[in-house]
């Protein structure tokens, strides 16, 4: 009934496939696929919180901090170019974003 | 021991089923309030391993910025949602199967890094090393070795910042706005004419 390190990293492993999953089965809609990249990360910092715990190390949280502003900035631009990109176009189908070139 | 492993799986389990809720969705919107319970519970899985500062800076920043940012843009932009799910069902085997292995091989390594690896070691997570409280540790690591990190993370987001009003900002044409260096080198010979007239003579542009 212990939980152990085992039991985290797969909760990430699980969050991390959800994404992934979610870039597959969505490509039309970009908030969707900002919101899996959002899952992604979250995976990756529960990894390193993990991890910082277990081998009772803080660099892994201090890490994890890092990829939180990282993500938070990453989110800031990418709603900024999407909603650009709606008033240029009136639609945020991702499929004509080729069209942005030149 | 008991408590912890009940609450350990209630977290995870919230926070998967409301992660596949997310990708999952019809409606954009609901898809971000999953986000948030997502995050939330997340948060939660960081208090069960003592990382409280983590938890609570995931608190405050996602589910109040970042989340709530995304909600404005979905409510704002006027989308027809139902033909950005069209493909669904194509791409649904091909990512259940791609899915389904990576989700395979990852919990297999981590159940085999977590049996051999250096953390096999400790059985329990420790949250306070020696007497301070996490807090107090993250600070201590935080603006001594990661002193020049914790700038350049400042940096990124001050970059993000000015990228995005950059983006965003718009200029109406036919508004008229206040020029202020105009305003200020204004001068008496610019501002103003001395016009000779004659009587009975009207003055025109």
């Amino acid at each position: 009934m212990t939980i152990g390190l085992a039991h985290y990293l797969a909760v990430a492993a699980i969050l991390f496939t959800i994404g992934v999953f979610g870039i597959f089965v969505n490509r039309k809609n970009i908030i969707v696929i900002l919101m899996s990249v959002e899952l992604i990360l979250l995976a990756v910092n529960i990894n390193l919180v993990a991890f910082s715990a277990y081998l009772h190390d803080i660099t892994g949280q201090i890490f994890a901090m890092f990829v939180l502003t990282v993500a938070a900035a990453e989110a800031a631009v990418g709603l900024a170019i999407l909603v650009t990109f709606f008033r240029n176009r009136g639609d945020i189908a991702v499929d004509d974003v080729s069209v942005m070139k030149g | 021991m008991a408590l912890q492993a009940i609450a350990f799986y209630l977290l995870a389990a919230v926070t998967i089923v409301s992660a596949f809720c997310v990708v999952s969705a019809r409606n954009p919107v609901h898809s971000v309030l999953f986000l948030i319970l997502s995050f939330f519970s997340a948060a939660g899985l960081f208090v069960l391993l003592g990382a409280e500062f983590l938890a609570m800076l995931l608190v405050v920043v996602y589910v109040g910025a970042v989340a709530v940012l995304f909600l404005f843009v979905v409510m704002m932009l006027d989308v027809d949602f139902a033909s950005l799910r069209q493909g669904f069902a194509r791409y649904m085997p091909l990512g259940a199967v791609v899915a389904g292995i990576l989700a395979f091989e990852m919990i297999a390594v981590s159940a085999t890094v977590a049996s051999n690896g250096a953390a096999a070691a400790n059985a329990d997570p420790q949250s306070n090393i020696g007497q301070l409280s996490n807090t107090e540790t993250i600070g201590q690591v935080l603006y001594t070795h990661y002193a020049y990190f914790f700038q350049a993370s400042g940096l990124v987001l001050l970059v993000a910042m000015i990228g995005a009003i950059t983006l965003t900002l718009r200029h109406k044409p036919g508004v008229r706005r206040q020029v202020i260096a105009d305003q200020v080198a204004r001068s008496p010979k610019t501002g103003m004419r001395i016009t000779d007239l004659k009587p009975g003579q009207g003055i025109s542009e």
